[in-house]
């Protein structure tokens, strides 16, 4: 079972061993890509590229020299990272047949450990979203929707019903990424998280999605949305593999002056026995509205356990949280103003074939480039910064925002270590009814459980619980204290092994899984 | 208190992005409305947070050319060029006023 039982560490024992080899695990990832089509994760399927980067690193076992432990692992990455010689869209009409001229630092750094690009994952445009249902290549679908554990739990209204039509979303704007890895086409995904987007895809799909700190990784490359918040994110099926890729591509990065300067150490997560000695924040405000019951139920029971493992939890109380979407609508929109400006046409991407003036062709170019959702946070954010607004809205906000960066340095100097939340409101919902609100409000909504640690900048990763009672996975959110990931990893490690969460059940992983298997059985390895 | 046209036209001349449509003009309104419940928080007293590493001096590399020499790679990617320019429309020439520009506003 290679492609999925198979942890990581697991995966890499095996290639080492040669039970396995890296191109037929590039041509497994590869092949379930196509079978998982309709699932729209990708946007682009790298198969070439991935093929040569598989061989070169099946050379490297071969000589007993593999580059490390992510050497030959397929991986993929969002479509909003640059990717030398491979198209990045960040699924806007925008940027659709731009080629990348270089690697962002993030993809370079896999590379360099070898691993193999399989692809560029989908997106909501320009990672605006909470869906990923809004980018110009359409919507991802959950892999959920096509599990037997779903399908046994969903009613069918009528049996005229057309099946299909039940699917659920992603969540994103990561969606992609997260697809990718719940599905099984690859062992690790990055995303990027601003306001959630790693982590709330992550919850949907059943994978750990992490939100490093704020300056820990790298965003060089990686085609920014709001640079006070923005961080790459990383999804795994473990949190075992989520530290083996922070271990990867954290460190500080000469062309990110945002990247701190300190040095950094990658770890191994110890299997923690004891947890007596934690401190367990649980901050009352993330009962927000429209929690459902079942995660309500379901953050109680996971307090319990710690609690009956010996660990002190602790209510705690974060009062500007109910402030930070409010917060975060203002200061993103102000910054995305700002760096949607670049997108004009005249060096990269999408060009209007108006010639009049230098303006009417900038103005033609993002008419046509841009889809509502950008196009409306552009000219929010403009509102914003107009002189007569800039303190009452913008400047305010950013007050706003140390208050709400306050809270959370209050608490963790009151002697908690971890802060224990949900990480969406409710499991994922039908496409057909996500659409009915518009993406601002969607976005409102949906981050409210997941904003505030960006606007504080502190680590978070959501842990896959259980399913819910429509057999869909839902999961709670560990936010740590800055930099210490080490000890955020440790905890969430520590909570996935009690909680013991389900393998997704996928026909079509399960024929490509047959099929390796007896592969196995009858292959003889040197 | 609705936003103005003068202040709509304005905006789409420094956006250079347009409304569209009065569903984009709503759009603005009900963000401004959203916005404005930041008013409900007391911020005396409050420094502005630009970012949460203002604790920590920012790097600054040396002034030493490491890289370039990429001209024609960086040029692959734009649709007019000549030699090793890039081409743009003629400059200049301001946008046309909200009367003669084709857009939604007009009829606002």
């Amino acid at each position: 079972a290679a492609l999925t039982g198979a942890l990581r560490f697991q995966v890499s024992a095996a290639l080492k061993e040669g039970r396995v080899t890296p191109t037929e695990l590039c041509q497994k990832c590869l092949s379930l890509i196509k079978s998982t089509k309709f699932l729209n994760a990708y946007i682009t399927v790298a198969e070439e590229t991935a093929l040569k980067q598989a061989e070169e690193s099946e050379k490297r076992y071969r000589r007993g020299q593999p580059l490390g432990a992510l050497d030959g692992i397929p991986v993929a990455v969002k479509d909003n990272f640059n990717t030398a010689g491979i198209e990045t869209t960040c699924a806007s009409n925008m940027l659709k047949g731009y080629i990348s001229p270089y690697n962002a630092t993030v993809v370079q750094k896999l590379l360099d450990q070898g691993a193999v690009l399989l692809g560029k994952t989908n997106l909501d445009e320009f990672a605006m979203g909470s869906g990923s249902t809004d980018g110009v290549f359409g919507p991802v679908r959950n892999p959920w929707s096509y599990s037997r554990q779903y399908k046994e739990k969903s009613v069918p209204k009528s049996h005229s019903e057309d099946k299909e039509s039940n699917w659920v979303i992603t969540g994103g704007s990561s969606g992609g990424s997260a697809a990718a890895v719940s599905s099984f086409t690859c062992f690790a995904a990055l995303g990027s998280d601003t306001g959630g987007s790693t982590r709330n895809p992550a919850a949907h799909c059943g994978v750990v999605g992490l939100k490093p700190t704020y300056g820990l990784i790298s965003r060089h490359g990686l085609i920014p949305l709001v640079n006070s918040m923005d961080v790459p994110g990383i999804l795994t099926r473990c949190v075992d593999d989520a530290a083996v890729v922070l271990g990867s591509l954290a460190g500080h990065d000469p062309k990110d002056s945002t990247t701190i300067q300190d040095d950094f150490k990658p770890f191994e997560l110890p299997d923690l026995t004891d947890v007596s000695k934690l401190s367990i924040g649980i901050p009352k405000e993330y009962h927000a509205p429209g929690l459902s019951s079942e995660i309500l139920a379901l953050w109680s029971k996971a307090a319990d356990l710690f609690k009956n493992a010996g660990a002190k939890v602790i209510e705690v109380s974060l009062p500007h949280t109910c402030y930070s979407i409010v917060c975060y609508h203002v200061l993103c929109a102000a910054e995305v103003a700002s760096n949607m400006a670049r997108f004009d046409g005249l060096e990269y991407g999408h060009r209007s074939g108006m010639n009049k003036s230098t303006e009417s062709m900038y103005a033609a170019t993002r008419r046509e480039g841009f889809n509502d959702v950008v196009r409306g946070r552009i000219l929010s954010g403009n509102y914003f910064l107009l002189k007569q607004n800039y303190d009452n809205y913008f400047v305010k906000a950013q007050k706003v925002r140390r208050l709400i960066a306050n809270d959370f340095v209050k608490v963790f100097r009151s002697g908690v270590d971890i802060l224990l939340t949900p990480t969406t409101l409710s499991d994922a919902v039908p496409y057909m009814e996500f659409i009915k609100e518009d993406n601002r409000t969607r976005s409102a909504q949906d981050d409210i459980l997941t904003q505030a640690a960006n606007m504080a900048g502190l680590p978070a990763v959501n842990v896959p619980t259980a399913l819910s009672e429509r057999g869909l996975p839902v999961g709670l959110q560990f936010i740590g204290r800055s930099f210490q990931e080490k000890q955020l990893l440790t905890v969430a490690k520590w909570f996935e092994k009690q909680v013991k969460f389900p393998m997704i059940q996928l026909e079509e992983v399960k024929r490509h899984d047959h099929r390796g298997f007896q592969h196995q059985k009858s292959a003889s390895f040197s | 208190e609705k936003v103005t046209v003068e202040v709509l036209d304005h905006l789409e001349h420094l956006a250079l992005v347009d409304f569209r449509d009065s569903e984009g003009v709503e759009r603005l309104q009900k963000a401004i409305q959203f916005a404005d419940q930041l008013h409900e928080v007391n911020t005396d007293g409050i420094e502005p947070m630009d970012s949460v590493l203002e604790d920590r001096c920012l790097y600054l590399r040396e002034d030493d050319v490491t890289e370039g020499n990429c001209t024609k790679e960086l040029l692959k990617n734009a649709r007019e060029k000549v030699e090793e320019y890039f081409v743009a429309p003629p400059g200049n020439i301001p946008l046309p006023k909200l009367e003669e520009r084709d857009t939604f506003l007009q009829g606002f």
